[in-house]
């Protein structure tokens, strides 16, 4: 992999079961160190875009490429690169941690003299210490992950591709683990995750968002939020509400105002109003206005609205 | 091929085998007790077949025949009746499986023309059984035969010599005792081989796929050929293992007897037990559940190695079309090197074309099973 080529693209993957098609014409990049949080609901083609990039499922259209090897062409290639761990829990639940660990280091041919420091590190890493001869079908959810994790990256993998690792992990196990993406984020390795918490989309880097089998919108959580609201959201303080929501539906730049609780929402867009001279506008409608902050939409708001709002999108991503 | 990770594999799938109970009742149990069921339990051999008699005439040449029955160990006599329907209450019964009947004039047409009838009944309803005791039958009355002719030919004042005494002396070659036990255990081998091989090997790849294991598997870059390998080799030895218990066991306890070359034959079973590994794995490639490849590895293995390899039924006696069909049927080959070997001490010269069938198969079947395996999903 040349060092400034992306550790993962694709470009037009398409992937058809008869006559459905579970993931179309997607294109993404990823740069090395980058979380990439692939969000989408059940059966938007996430677990089949991850499978296509591992090489283990053949793409029926288009082309990626994986740590510079071609996917369909170099699958064995791309699988020594990458680690990957399925949505369903895979490692051998008849074989105890250390088992599953040494098998794994024997697969990926770890040098002799960086086993037992790579197996190490795995289990410290997976808080396992002490446990290595615990049958892995008897730890609970949270260790199995983080132990599967650990086996994905016996090897150095550049690359690592996560199909919702901590779905079914208690909150705290999910913490963990997602400071342990962090941590091999920050030694430059590039990581595909796919999941449905919505909060942990917070924690990536950059998000995919995929629907349908298409890439409905990428970028980072603050880009999307602007983008699905077409501005700004602010909460404004202010009495009377209903007077401060008409003066603000007629203002220039205002994309949107909305009453919320016992406040008022409102986008401001390009060009118009600006959050500066909010409390002026108001106040020279005699509208008495306490305070006007920046809010944060949630997430699952900024997704829904670009499901529902921007079919064009699909086209032009 | 990579060693390291050939070897990783083999030894992940011994650790499997060894924590599976069912893997390892079938590798360590199963041999056992099919070396002892089919030992003890199969003989061909008819020994005191019940007999009931019906001795109209009760004379001292009719109680010489009687006595010929029981003084062979081939027929025990189980009934004395008097009566015509006792004879059939004795089989609807089951008591008996034949019966003589002796007419009331026996010993007088004996002396007045030299031959007298004999009635025999069978029951037919085991047709195999009934071959054997017809055939002992009437060996136990050519003896009679022999003994009543020469008295009669004594009064008659001539000598028995000229009567012209036909004395068959039947020769035995290779199993001198007659023991079908003999002719048996060593085809037992390849059932047994067949039978545990490929049961276990047909759950190794079906396993993965039940278990989801194999997702994990196919994202790493172990190739095909290292999977199948490292697969086999622990069914490899398991099944060399087996055989080998199973052939001792056939050689120290039930002494059968044991002519030929240890060399050959470790050869010939490992050959053997490459072809039942290959047809177990490719089956659990193709069937990805357990379940399903147990039960099409169980017909294709242990149904042609029981009925076609001519381990119980002789294949010269089959159908020219069945015959020909065993050909394809891989145990043939072994069953008849591991008979020649045992009780005729064959070598190479004598057996090199079953074992180039079982080298030709092994190669097919491996081949086969090389390509059936795709790390995709």
């Amino acid at each position: 992999m040349s060092s400034d080529s992306p550790a993962v693209w694709a470009d037009g993957l398409t992937k058809r079961f008869a006559s459905f098609t579970a993931v179309d014409h997607l294109n993404l990049r990823i740069e090395k160190g980058e979380v990439v949080g692939f969000i989408g609901p059940n059966g938007a083609g996430k677990s089949t875009t991850i499978r296509m990039l591992c090489g283990l499922l053949r793409p029926s259209e288009g082309r990626a490429s994986v740590a510079g090897f071609d996917v369909g062409r170099q699958p064995e290639e791309v699988r020594e690169h990458i680690g990957y761990m399925s949505q369903k829990f895979s490692l051998y639940g008849d074989l105890t941690v250390h088992e599953n660990l040494r098998f794994f280091a024997g697969i990926y041919r770890v040098p002799h003299r960086d086993l037992s420091e790579r197996m190490r590190f795995a289990i410290s890493m997976a808080g396992l210490e002490g446990r290595e001869d615990a049958l892995v079908r008897t730890l609970a959810g949270g260790w199995k992950q983080r132990l599967a994790l650990g086996c994905a990256i016996l090897h150095r993998p550049p690359i690592l591709f996560l199909d919702e690792p901590t779905s079914g992990v208690e909150p705290e196990a999910r913490r963990r683990f997602w400071d342990l993406i962090h941590e091999l984020a920050a030694g430059g390795v590039a990581i595909l995750v796919s999941t449905h918490y919505m909060e942990e989309a917070e924690y990536c880097n950059r998000i995919a968002l995929i629907n349908g089998g298409r890439l409905v919108a990428m970028g980072t959580p603050s880009e999307l939020r602007q983008r699905s609201l077409g501005g700004d959201l602010f909460e404004i303080d202010c009495v009377p509400l209903g007077a401060a929501l008409k003066a603000l539906g007629t203002a220039q730049g205002v994309v949107e105002a909305a009453i919320f609780g016992d406040k008022l929402h409102a986008v401001l867009g390009e060009g118009g109003l600006s959050a500066e001279e909010l409390p002026r506008f108001l106040a020279e409608r005699e509208i008495r206005v306490g305070s006007v902050r920046p809010a944060k939409p949630s997430l699952e708001d900024v997704f829904v609205r670009l499901v529902s709002t921007t079919p064009e999108t699909r086209a032009a991503s | 091929m990579n060693i390291q990770r050939l070897l990783a594999m083999a030894y992940k799938e011994a650790l499997q085998v060894w924590r599976d109970p069912r893997s390892l009742a079938v590798a360590l149990l199963m041999p056992l007790m099919q070396m002892g069921l089919l030992g003890y339990g199969v003989s061909l051999d008819i020994k005191h077949v019940p007999l009931c008699v019906y001795d109209q005439e009760n004379s001292q040449a009719s109680r010489s025949v009687v006595d010929s029955f029981t003084a062979s160990s081939w027929f025990t006599i189980s009934h004395t009746i008097s009566s015509e329907a006792g004879i059939r209450r004795a089989m609807d019964r089951g008591e008996c499986a034949a019966a003589i009947v002796i007419p009331v004039d026996f010993s007088r047409t004996l002396s007045a023309t030299g031959s007298a009838p004999l009635q025999a009944i069978f029951d037919a309803t085991d047709v195999n059984t009934t071959n054997i005791a017809m055939g002992y039958a009437q060996g136990v009355v050519a003896q009679a035969n022999a003994a009543l002719t020469a008295r009669w030919a004594a009064s008659h004042g001539a000598q028995p010599s000229l009567v012209g005494q036909v004395d068959l002396e039947p020769s035995v070659w290779f199993n001198e005792t007659l023991e079908s036990r003999d002719f048996i255990i060593p085809g037992v081998v390849a059932v047994i081989l067949a039978l545990v091989g490929a049961q276990l090997t047909s759950l190794t790849i079906s396993r993965e796929w039940e278990r989801g294991t194999m997702e994990q598997l196919i994202s790493t870059p172990v190739t095909p050929l290292e999977v199948m390998f490292g697969k086999l080799i622990p069914y490899f030895a398991i099944g060399l293992l087996d055989a080998a218990f199973c052939l001792a066991v056939a050689a120290f306890w039930f002494h059968v007897p044991f002519h030929g070359s240890v060399g050959i034959l470790f050869v010939t079973t490992a050959l053997f037990d490459l072809v039942v590994l290959g047809i177990g794995y490719l089956i659990s490639v193709r069937i990805r559940n357990q379940l399903g490849a147990s039960q099409v590895a169980l017909l294709l293995t242990m149904l042609p190695t029981t009925l076609l390899s001519g381990y119980t039924f002789p294949i010269d006696q089959m159908p020219a079309a069945i015959q020909v069909l065993t050909y394809a049927v891989y145990s043939r080959y072994y069953v008849t090197i591991l008979r020649a070997i045992f009780l005729k001490g064959s070598g190479l010269t004598d057996l090199w074309a079953p074992i180039l069938g079982l080298v030709a198969y092994a190669a097919i079947i491996i081949w086969l099973a090389a390509r059936a395996f795709r790390k995709q999903l």
